[in-house]
């Protein structure tokens, strides 16, 4: 399955993108799609470990299934108001 | 109404957006961008969001609020681009039969959107330097959380 991902303010400008296509095994979960992006990418190992996740814009624990063009927000922490 | 401006927020359309005859308290609150800070003096923040999720989830704390105290009018909107020092970055207005549900209410929302929202903020100081900001307590996702 292929899931887009979308990365945010310094976590966008620590991996120098703001979106990607993650190609991941049927029933991966949201910490599997962590761990590649942790993994596979420059400066990957800068993200923390659990971060905030969006999972078509709404708030989701990594245990969160995904599912073939589901779109996968990093947020860093929140600083809204 | 929207829940996201780039423009100044017009806080008379906001309390009009509220408004009912039969609605006799409104609360109304403002968060500013502050001048002062620990590492100098703050010129403008710049606020960067997630724009599609910031329209759901203010969309989601207001109906949550509205379940809460049904018949209470209930309306938010932030701010995003440049916001300089003084001027509002967000507003949440609520107004209920009594003035008692319209702070709750107004209090609900506001401390959700500091806790749930998308947003982030770059600071900008008088000397030019800049750097991103968090709001004070680190969101951590955890099982109790009540959108999971």
């Amino acid at each position: 399955m292929r899931v887009h991902c979308r990365l945010f303010a310094r976590y966008a400008e620590v991996l120098g993108t703001e979106e990607l296509a993650l190609d991941l095994p049927e029933r991966s979960r949201v910490a599997d799609a962590i761990a590649r992006v942790r993994a596979a990418l420059p400066n990957g190992h800068l993200l923390p470990e659990h971060p905030l996740v969006a999972l078509n814009r709404a708030h989701v624990l990594p245990s969160r299934p995904l599912r073939d063009g589901d779109e996968l927000a990093f947020l860093p922490p929140l600083a809204g108001g | 109404m929207e829940h996201i401006t780039r423009a100044p927020i017009d806080l008379t359309r906001l309390l009009t957006a509220v408004a009912g005859p039969g609605r006799g308290g409104t609360a109304l609150f403002v968060g500013s961008v502050r001048r002062g800070d620990e590492d100098g003096p703050v010129a403008r923040i710049d606020y960067h969001a997630y724009d599609d999720m910031l329209e759901a989830e203010v969309g989601r704390i207001l109906d949550e609020a509205r379940a809460q105290w049904p018949g209470t009018g209930i309306a938010a909107q932030h701010r995003l681009g440049t916001v300089p020092a003084g001027e509002a970055s967000i507003a949440v207005a609520a107004a209920a039969p009594h003035r008692a549900e319209a702070f709750t209410a107004c209090r609900y929302v506001i401390e959700q959107a500091k806790q749930r929202l998308p947003v982030w903020k770059r600071e900008i100081l008088d000397d030019g330097t800049a750097q991103w900001r968090d709001n004070p307590g680190d969101r951590v996702a955890s099982e109790g959380d009540p959108w999971h």
